[in-house]
């Protein structure tokens, strides 16, 4: 390992770059634009082998992408927020023909009005999509889920593609120092060679992919996705540990800090989380017996193990940036507490942070301090950080 | 590959991919017809353009010759007759071709 000092987007390029992905499909967006603009340099300079097809549009990016991975290629793409949004229809594509196309997401909040700052709307709006999703803390986190999510997507028990999460401009145009492999052979040598058991370059073995599905069969089709999210959780412990073994630093569905004994615990995603720790010891030196539960694994959902995770605290505060319109209470706030019921802990939803409005250290004391004096007939969601 | 009675999520492809080629040729699609493609034979100068432009697979041909319509797969689009350089090929409504 050798340890430098790159931004989000650079960290995510350079786990590409070792890597080597056989074809990139592009298409810019902040603030995603210097992630691929980074890798680009790459393909330039000869340092990776990939071949970069820039296309004109991020529907195309992804269309592209699945023409790709469903003739053989290793491949990749990377965007935020409306450029996800457009690609909305062939997310379900790529996931729906099985096809391991891994994508780094910078998030960036859902226009209108126009905002490139950080939110989750853009991932939280493909939940459903059938895409794995991996959130991450800060640079390190997203240089290491870029290299696990090939061994993930590409299992061959799963075969589904990978998000993989990093904050827009908090971390994407934030210099952090990091870890990273001295040598790209060690990280192939972890991701292995591409080897689809089908693939349409494949001239000896002909076969069609994506023909028409009537109501006799699409429902045998969506249950095979089902299994193989379903499959999804032991795979992403078992390549966290191996990883760990290989770097120094392994990876599980979530971080557990400091809720041993916690009474209250804060459950979040993304950047954030780094903040609540900072404010979690900060509480922790008053004596307040508070935790963070750092959730890394969105989809598939691990919600038996969440519940497992918070059970000793009697109240919970989540906290999401993303908010679902006509729904009270975030996304997150809700997965979480369909998988509670028949438990008693507290659970209230903190929605933050939308269109990238900042959060402190300060605010997130005041929204542990706002919980503990909650009681289970309260608002059930509290806006925090807006003016009102 | 047939489906058979007991498949399900499990035996059956991944993704709806389809693991042989060429399967269009089971699915006989000459039941949509509304007209008829009828070749006459004695006009015919085997140039082949009617095989070349069929957009299904509705002209025989052997030993690259033409031997006739295939009535499982002509749906009647009338691509064949409009291109064929010596009238060979005349569309006839489906109705009036049969007793």
């Amino acid at each position: 390992m050798k340890r430098i000092a790159l931004t989000g987007n650079d960290a995510a390029a350079e786990a590409l770059k070792q890597v080597n992905p056989d074809v990139a499909a592009v298409f810019p967006i902040t603030p995603q634009t210097e992630l691929m603009h980074k890798f680009s340099k790459y393909v330039a300079d000869g340092a990776v082998e990939t071949e970069l097809i820039n296309v004109e549009s991020e529907h195309s990016a992804m269309s592209a992408c699945v023409g790709s991975a469903a003739a053989g290629a290793r491949t990749v793409s990377a965007t935020s927020a409306n450029g996800l949004a457009l690609m909305w229809e062939i997310l379900y594509i790529a996931s729906s023909c099985r096809l391991p196309i891994v994508m780094p997401v910078v998030n960036r909040a859902l226009s209108g009005p126009i905002n490139i700052h950080n939110d989750h709307s853009d991932t939280m709006g493909a939940r459903d999509s059938g895409w794995i999703q991996l959130y991450s803390e800060n640079a390190q986190e997203a240089y290491d889920n870029v290299i696990q999510a090939f061994r993930i997507a590409e299992h061959k028990d799963i075969l589904l593609p990978a998000m993989v999460t990093l904050d827009g401009f908090i971390l994407s145009h934030t210099m952090e120092t990091l870890e990273v492999f001295k040598d790209d052979a060690e990280v192939q040598k972890f991701t292995g060679e591409y080897t689809p058991d089908m693939f349409l370059l494949d001239t000896d073995n002909p076969f069609t992919m994506g023909p028409l599905d009537l109501q006799d069969f699409y429902f045998e089709h969506k249950r095979q996705q089902v299994e193989a999210m379903r499959n999804v959780q032991d795979i992403v412990i078992d390549v966290g540990r191996e990883y760990g073994e290989l770097s120094g630093r392994s990876y599980d569905i979530f971080e557990e800090y400091k809720t041993e004994d916690a009474g209250l615990i804060v459950v979040a995603m993304g950047s954030t989380a780094g903040t609540i720790k900072v404010a979690v010891d900060t509480m922790r030196e008053q004596g307040k017996k508070v935790g963070l539960l750092k959730l890394r694994m969105f989809r598939p959902f691990p919600g038996n193990d969440i519940i497992k995770a918070l059970s000793g605290a009697k109240k919970v505060a989540v906290m999401d940036k993303a908010c679902s319109f006509g729904l009270e209470g975030g996304p997150l706030f809700h997965e979480i507490r369909s998988f509670a019921f028949g438990s008693d802990i507290h659970l209230k939803s903190y929605i933050y942070g939308l269109g990238g409005r900042d959060i402190t250290v300060q605010q997130i004391t005041e929204i542990v301090d706002d919980m503990e004096s909650s009681s289970p007939g309260d608002d059930i969601v509290q806006f925090f950080g807006v003016r009102e | 590959m047939k489906i058979k009675k007991g498949d399900g999520w499990k035996t059956l492809p991944r993704a709806g991919i389809i693991p042989e080629p060429g399967t269009s040729a089971e699915y006989k699609t000459g039941a949509w017809r509304s007209y008829r493609a009828i070749w006459d034979e004695e006009k015919c100068k085997q140039c082949l353009k009617c095989y070349l432009l069929c957009p299904d697979i509705a002209i025989k041909v052997e030993d690259e010759k033409m031997t006739g319509i295939d009535l499982d797969y002509c749906k009647g689009c009338g691509i064949c007759a409009e291109a064929c350089p010596f009238s060979a090929i005349e569309m006839k409504a489906e109705l009036e071709c049969r007793d």
